[in-house]
């Protein structure tokens, strides 16, 4: 699961993604499963064709702990666009997440 | 880990921190395998201590460590403990010790869901197992709080962190800032770090700022408990007493003289005991330093190295001032036997002026040290800090078999009153030989007296002395008593004087009377003489009047026989003829 990219991300605009996140688990934890899960979830919803997600399990990659800050994981990082944004937690509320990414939720814009 | 401490106790083993002095104070070091608490107020030296800790394991002990820092980032932190002579870069590329730099930037995260600290784990175990490492410092994991919103996870996570480290056989120094009020630290890391406990404290008192140590608590060992003075000098941290608690130093019985005779040979005759310590105290002006200096010369002449501490004069002034009593410093300055060292007492606080003069005479290594005044050095500190300070100083410079002159500028009065003994009573137990110098005020000028008040371990003259300083250096003379009390200066010539003169009144007295007695006897001579003429005289008298006797009862006898004969021996035949018939 490390460094995985995302499926869902290059194959409908081809250009580098509005949004680059980064999602740093640590092990096959339920925590680490419920965050990606719900991350997966949150950008079909509101980021289509717009983001890519890259994974990264610590325990294998614990180098790269340091690069981030990562002290709390999961932790997502919204490495782009600028300026970069951490979310810690299960992402399980999405309201905060889509805050703490700066994203205007598709439902609200519609409307 | 537990097996290669020097320390073979079996209750507890320890990790040596190099630090001078606190591995007195633990006796022997940190609690190995487990976190130690160090926290204190801003600026009183955490993360000093913390830095040298590891470097002094890494370079010293052959124990790697890992510092994660929360405040300060690598860089930073790097430039700051290069000016105390650590090159983390150095030990960094040896793989010695790794600097890990945890920022975290509170406006930059959201917190959604459940979350734990693993990635804080990860990153300090990746730390310790890519060198090895047995120390770990974290300085200050209270930055945490400011940065996670949600304390209870976070406090969870910290208890697991402590347990983990000490599973991992960790020697860990974790720095706290100190709580409001009686609280140890600001978040309540005391809970969880139960080990050992290490406060430091700064206070400011007088102006003159203090650092100060203490260990509040260690687990299962025995430690000092006291507040112990520590800087942070050019070599690093440092912990008083550098020396050691206990009274168990070599004594020497050998002697070195003052150079001023008089005074030796009121010290029994050979001067003080080498590596012994000299109070010189007295009023202002009553020739304390002079007698430093002296000592200080007299030790330049034997070839040995002096040093000499001056709080009240510069180097110039000192050897400028010593000329004008005969006592020339400048050449062995030059020679460099003899160092000056000029410092306002103001300058710093207590112990960092001991501090200074711990390197300096480990740098110079001096046979006799001045200390000129120990009175200006206390000017700020109550009595009760300046003893234990002085002490510390004293054991340190026996222990390195240094003699020492302190000079002590008394107040109170003069040396009779028991308020001028109080005054003292702080500094003069501390000393092998008491010297005190008074001023002594009558017809109108005031004259120097010296006397032993006591000398350990020697004979010593109970004589009060005139201490004269002058042109031709010093000199003791003998005091006059007279109307029960001590005549010095032009009292004392004068009463020389006097008694010159009332000797030579003796004299002539004694001339008179010895003339008298000769025209005496001349006298009684010739009367005798006269008797016996007279005698004589007399004498002859009755001579002449026997001679004269005799002559004329021969006379008579011839006129008998004559007449008789005349008459036809009718006489005689009225004799003779009678019988014949």
């Amino acid at each position: 699961m490390s460094a995985s990219a995302s499926p869902a991300s290059h194959s409908e605009t081809g250009a580098t993604p509005a949004f680059q996140l980064r999602l740093y688990v640590a092990g096959q934890t339920t925590k680490s499963l419920m965050a990606v899960a719900n991350l997966q979830r949150i950008c079909e919803t509101h980021l289509a064709g717009q983001y890519c997600i890259e994974v990264i399990d610590l325990t294998k990659t614990p180098q790269l702990a340091a690069g981030d800050q990562i002290l709390a994981v999961p932790t997502l990082v919204r490495r782009l666009p600028e300026p970069i944004k951490k979310i810690i937690g299960d992402l399980s509320n999405e309201e905060r997440v889509l805050v703490g990414l700066d994203i205007q939720p598709v439902g609200c814009d519609a409307s | 880990m537990k097996k290669k401490l020097p320390e073979t106790l079996p209750a507890l083993s320890k990790a040596p921190t190099g630090i001078e002095g606190l591995d007195e104070i633990t006796g022997g070091g940190l609690p190995a395998g487990r976190p130690t608490l160090v926290c204190g107020t801003a600026g009183c030296g955490k993360t000093m201590l913390a830095m040298e800790f590891l470097v002094r394991g890494a370079a010293q002990f052959d124990e790697p460590g890992v510092f994660m820092m929360f405040e300060e980032n690598a860089a930073e932190l790097t430039a700051n403990v290069r000016s105390l002579g650590f090159d983390l870069e150095k030990l960094a590329v040896e793989k010695k010790i790794v600097l890990d730099y945890v920022h975290i930037e509170r406006s930059e995260i959201e917190e959604t869901g459940e979350y734990d600290l693993e990635g804080l784990f990860i990153r300090l175990g990746h730390a310790i197992d890519s060198i090895g490492a047995k120390r770990v410092v974290l300085d200050t994991i209270e930055a945490l709080f400011a940065g996670l919103p949600n304390h209870a996870v976070l406090r969870a996570e910290l208890r697991r962190l402590f347990r983990w480290l000490k599973d991992r056989g960790m020697t860990a120094i974790i720095t706290g800032e100190k709580g409001d009020g009686n609280a140890i630290t600001r978040y309540g890391l005391e809970e969880y770090v139960a080990d050992c406990v290490i406060i430091l404290d700064q206070r400011i008192q007088e102006q003159i700022s203090t650092r100060r140590l203490r260990v509040l608590k260690y687990r299962g060992t025995a430690h000092g408990t006291n507040e112990y003075p520590f800087l942070i000098g050019a070599h690093g941290f440092s912990v008083l007493p550098i020396t050691s608690l206990q009274l168990d130093h070599r004594v020497s019985t050998q002697r070195i003289l003052t150079g001023i005779a008089r005074l030796d040979d009121m010290l029994g005759g050979q001067g003080v005991y080498r590596g012994s310590s000299v109070l010189v105290s007295g009023s202002a002006g009553t020739g304390k330093s002079s007698i430093a200096a002296k000592l200080l010369e007299t030790a330049c002449r034997r070839g040995e190295r002096a040093l000499f501490f001056a709080y009240e004069e510069s180097t110039e002034q000192i050897v400028r001032n010593m000329r004008s009593v005969d006592i020339d410093l400048a050449p062995w300055v030059k020679k460099g036997l003899l160092e000056i060292h000029s410092s306002r007492p103001t300058l710093q606080g207590l112990e960092q002026h001991l501090v200074v003069m711990h390197d300096l005479v480990r740098a110079f290594r001096p046979s006799v040290v001045a200390v000129d005044p120990i009175s200006n050095l206390t000017m700020a500190y109550v009595d009760a800090e300046v003893k234990p300070t002085l002490m510390r100083l004293i054991d340190f410079l026996k222990k390195e078999q240094v003699t020492a002159i302190f000079t002590s500028l008394t107040s109170g009065g003069e040396a009779t009153t028991s308020a001028f003994e109080e005054s003292q009573v702080g500094v003069s137990s501390l000393m092998d030989t008491w010297l005190l110098l008074s001023n002594v005020e009558f017809t109108g000028e005031r004259n120097r007296t010296i006397f032993v008040r006591k000398s350990r371990g020697m004979a010593h003259s109970n004589q009060v002395r005139e201490f004269v300083l002058s042109d031709k250096g010093i000199d003791l003379v003998d005091v006059y008593l007279g109307d029960d009390r001590v005549l010095t200066g032009s009292a004392r010539v004068a009463q020389e004087a006097q008694e010159r003169a009332a000797a030579t009144l003796r004299g002539e007295d004694h001339q008179r009377k010895l003339r008298q007695l000769a025209s005496r006897r001349k006298a009684i001579e010739a009367q005798i003489a006269a008797l016996q003429a007279e005698a004589e005289a007399e004498a002859d008298e009755v001579h002449f009047a026997i001679a004269q006797e005799t002559l004329q009862k021969k006379a008579t006898h011839q006129n008998t026989d004559a007449m008789a004969q005349q008459r036809g021996g009718a006489t005689g035949a009225n004799g003779h003829t009678i019988e014949k018939r």
